[in-house]
């Protein structure tokens, strides 16, 4: 998973941004509203196709694949607004997650797995998704992506709308998912604690990356201080 | 433990043995109760489960409203008769032609769902309406300047179901039993619903069936599932199509005529209601809802005689209390029973879900 560069027009939202995520990284990628961090994501999971650029996973060039065969390539998104299918319920969902899959024994292990780190849809696997709060739904959604055992996890906004002690809970999952070996890109608008989860982070202004670097040398810097951390 | 297990399988046996005995005899005993004409009710029923089956792939399944469904329905009953007809002087064998018209339609539902795999809710369902008014007015219109389709005038003299040199249009007399032609077809019509309703069944739970429900649900996420959100949108599309297009084809030779006058937007609308009454989603909400759809209108023609008989003279015509009667059932069915008389699992939840305190 190296040299991932996107670079689009049309309307320019993204107007030619060099990114890399190496394995086992977990990096973020922060900005303001409409810097066109969400547009960058969508690119790279194929579910827009840049206008110009190229993306690269694991050595091979995935630019412009649809969705659908990069999710069986082990690259899932956590889409922003979750996205969960709010009729179905938790247990659906999970097993919609594992789509992909057909080895049912350890699908069944999975789900428990997922259970396990996830107590409180656990709780509540029998009811419908759309029921559950925010901050449930983002744990489904994450799970729910995790089921198709994936190498590289792309998560939007994970805590956009949430309350700041749900966000919190949100983080500490994302951290154990990264522990576990999980690739992790994380578009947050949210940057202090994005910084402070991540290891590495790219900073995203008007379509371009101003800054890169070290998440701790990144939450230092007094141009980030003063952009995203309100100081 | 076993052998509550093997009770169950016996009495399930037996309960099948039960609705078998009972769609074998029920022509009969509907022809010498009822009389012969609600014998061609029920056949006339079974074309339009068939097709309320297919629609409800689409509509209930996959959640892709489309509103020109009986298209598919004319392109099985178009394909069938011009294959059957004097009218080109070809007479191909049925069971060649049944496959052939659902192919052909199945190649028409691709032919929808292709330029309109972006499209959702009303975008979609007014696309679809006018797919199936082009198909009508083709239809219509394919006389000049090559003879195709001759027109309004429709095709006439189309051949009866012949299997094996046994034409159905024959009336048999098996010891004592006479079976009509209409009983005949029962059985052909009979046989081929179940077949749907099977095939629906296998579909509902496989992996294909799933992937409707998710793009159902969420389009953008079922393509992060790893769903191939275009092709399993096309099959849809081509599966309710292929069904439409069986009956479509039964339906041609069945009446032994057809014209674009059969194909209007009321009749895809006709079928969308027998799907929503019935149950959307739910196989047996949708066979349901679309044998009262045909026979209630059918009953109410006893109206008009039972108001001479007690009032001395019809006051209200039954074919405006037919309409009268639709409306009216509509509008209670969207009050007390939302989801359909007999609901699907989901629909039924989320209803349920919406009271309120929740």
């Amino acid at each position: 998973m190296r040299g991932l560069k996107v670079a689009y027009g049309g309307i320019n939202a993204v107007k030619g941004i060099d990114l890399e995520v190496g394995a086992g990284e977990l990096v973020a990628l922060i900005g303001a509203n409409g810097a066109g961090k969400t547009t960058t994501l969508k690119a790279l999971s194929g579910l827009l196709k840049p206008a110009a650029g190229s993306v690269r996973y694991s050595g091979e060039d995935i630019t412009a694949k649809p969705a659908f065969e990069l999710v069986r390539r082990g690259l899932a998104l956590v889409p922003e607004g979750r996205g969960v299918f709010a009729r179905l319920t938790v247990e659906e969902n999970l097993a919609m997650g594992a789509y992909i899959r057909d080895d049912h024994a350890a699908i069944a292990a999975d789900r428990e797995h997922a259970y396990a780190t996830f107590p409180r849809l656990a709780e509540r696997r029998a009811q419908l998704a759309g029921t559950l709060s925010g901050g449930e739904q983002q744990m489904l959604a994450i799970a729910r992506a995790l089921m198709c055992k994936p190498r590289l996890l792309l998560l939007d906004e994970p805590s956009m709308g949430l309350a700041p002690l749900v966000v919190q809970t949100i983080f500490e999952t994302i951290r154990k998912v990264a522990r576990e070996g999980v690739t992790l890109l994380l578009i947050e608008q949210n940057a202090r604690l994005a910084l402070q989860t991540c290891g590495r982070g790219y900073v995203m202004e008007s379509g371009l990356i101003t800054l890169a670097g070290d998440a701790r040398a990144l939450l230092d810097d007094p141009q980030v201080r003063r952009a995203y951390l309100g100081e | 433990m076993k052998s509550v297990a093997k009770n169950l399988t016996l009495s399930r046996t037996l309960l099948y043995a039960v609705i078998a005995i009972a769609l074998t005899a029920l022509p009969f005993v509907v022809d010498a109760t009822l009389g012969r004409a609600w014998v061609r009710i029920i056949d006339v029923a079974l074309l339009f489960v068939m097709l309320a089956l297919g629609l409800n792939i689409v509509v209930g399944f996959a959640g892709l409203l489309d509103l020109g469904y009986i298209a598919f329905f004319a392109v099985g009953a178009y394909a069938y008769a011009l294959l059957a007809s004097p009218h080109f002087g070809i007479h191909a064998s049925f069971l060649v032609l049944l496959p052939l018209g659902a192919l052909v339609a199945a190649a028409f539902g691709i032919l929808l769902g292709a330029p309109t795999l972006r499209l959702r809710g009303d975008y979609l369902a007014i696309v679809t309406l006018g797919f199936g008014e082009i198909i009508r007015i083709f239809l219509n219109n394919l006389n000049r300047p090559f003879n195709i389709t001759n027109g309004p005038q429709g095709i006439t003299l189309i051949d009866p179901i012949q299997i094996g040199g046994l034409s159905l249009a024959k009336t048999f007399h098996v010891s004592g039993l006479t079976i009509a032609p209409v009983h005949s077809y029962y059985f052909v019509f009979l046989l081929c619903t179940l077949g749907v309703i099977f095939v629906t069944h296998r579909l509902e739970n496989s992996r294909i069936g799933r992937a409707w429900v998710a793009i159902r649900e969420d389009e953008l996420a079922a393509s992060a599932m790893g769903i191939n959100t275009r092709n399993v949108k096309l099959l849809a599309f081509a599966m309710g199509a292929t069904f439409g297009g069986i009956s479509g084809g039964l339906f041609a030779s069945f009446q032994g005529f057809i014209s674009p006058e059969s194909f209007t937007l009321l009749d895809s609308i006709m079928v969308l209601c027998m799907v929503v009454l019935g149950g959307m989603g739910n196989v047996g909400g949708v066979v349901l809802g679309a044998i009262l759809l045909t026979a209630l209108p059918e009953a109410l023609r006893y109206m008009g005689p039972l108001q001479q008989r007690w009032l001395g003279q019809v006051i209200i015509d039954p074919s405006d209390l037919r309409m009268l009667m639709f409306g009216l059932a509509l509008v209670l069915m969207m009050l007390f029973r939302p989801a359909g008389l007999w609901p699907s699992k989901t629909r039924r939840r989320e209803l349920a879900t919406e009271k309120p305190g929740d």
